[in-house]
């Protein structure tokens, strides 16, 4: 399902790479630790986190990730927010909590 | 790009730079999609790559990663200036840490890096002088029969 589609039936708000939504994501990864995001997520992935600093960014980039989720409505730093434009990383908020987010990412596309 | 004489860049790591952190390998990443190499093995290398930049980052003053490919493998290399690793069997164990509780938070520290930097590559070498600095050296080898 292409990014943009998500967007619109999860309510998340787009912060960045406005671009880049077109792209197609064919799975999802939640986890707040890097070495996790980098050792197991997969190009594609859309990532569901409560990290909010700038290093989410090279993560999502050399993981060739379709974008980050931040969750609860937790607002990411301004550098984060700049690097995601720098980068072409679609960054996006959430106001719910990662299990609800998740699920019903989930429930979208599926394992 | 042609990689028949080999091909070596070295790149700078600044210690505790989290601005520019995980670029080094981001760069390693596309340089190894221009030559070609096969997309599991970049998959691989950019694991490893990205545990032993933060880590320099994490733990060291300041340190370089060397890139070296040849037709058969590529290495990559990371050698820091810093406090070096006391016990080597012990930091390479799953799950051991010694990150600050900011780093932490931040999500780093889960003691995943050396386990996995081993993991994901063909070869994995370690040295440390504590004190002093540590060295890694990771081998990947290309399947150059199916070029062939
Ligand atoms: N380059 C380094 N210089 C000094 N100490 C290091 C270095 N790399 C790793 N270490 C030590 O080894 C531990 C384990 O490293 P690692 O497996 O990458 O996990 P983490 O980075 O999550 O702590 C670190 O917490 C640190 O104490
Ligand atoms: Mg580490």
């Amino acid at each position: 399902m292409k990014l943009k589609a998500i967007i619109e039936k999860l309510n998340l708000k787009v912060l960045t790479a406005q671009e880049k939504l077109d792209k197609e994501v064919t799975g999802g990864y939640t986890s707040d630790l890097l070495s996790d995001v980098i050792a197991n997520s997969k190009e594609g992935d859309l990532w569901i986190t409560l990290q909010t600093h700038q290093n989410i960014i090279a993560v999502a980039k050399l993981k060739d990730l379709a974008g980050i989720v931040i969750v609860s409505n937790r607002e990411p730093d301004e550098d984060t927010q700049k690097k995601a434009q720098e980068e072409s990383v679609p960054l996006m908020i959430s106001g719910e909590r990662a299990f609800e987010i998740s699920g019903k990412l989930y429930g979208l596309i599926g394992s | 790009m042609g990689i028949e004489n080999g091909l070596s860049q070295t790149f700078e790591i600044t210690g505790n730079d989290f601005s520019k952190a995980g670029s080094i390998s981001t760069t390693v990443k596309e340089i190894l999609q221009e030559i070609g190499i096969d997309s599991s093995v970049i998959r691989r290398a950019a694991i490893a790559s990205y545990e032993a930049e933060m880590n320099v980052v994490m733990y060291a003053d300041k340190g370089q990663l060397i890139l070296t490919v040849t037709p058969e493998k590529f290495t990559i290399s990371v050698e820091d200036e810093g406090q070096g690793i006391e016990n080597i069997e012990l930091a390479m164990q799953e799950g051991y840490s010694t990150a600050t509780e900011e780093m932490r938070e931040m999500g780093f520290g889960a003691g995943m890096g050396l386990p996995n930097i081993k993991k994901n590559s063909d070869e994995f070498e370690i040295a440390s002088i504590p004190g002093k600095g540590t060295s890694l050296k990771m081998t990947f080898n290309l399947d150059t029969k199916k070029e062939k």
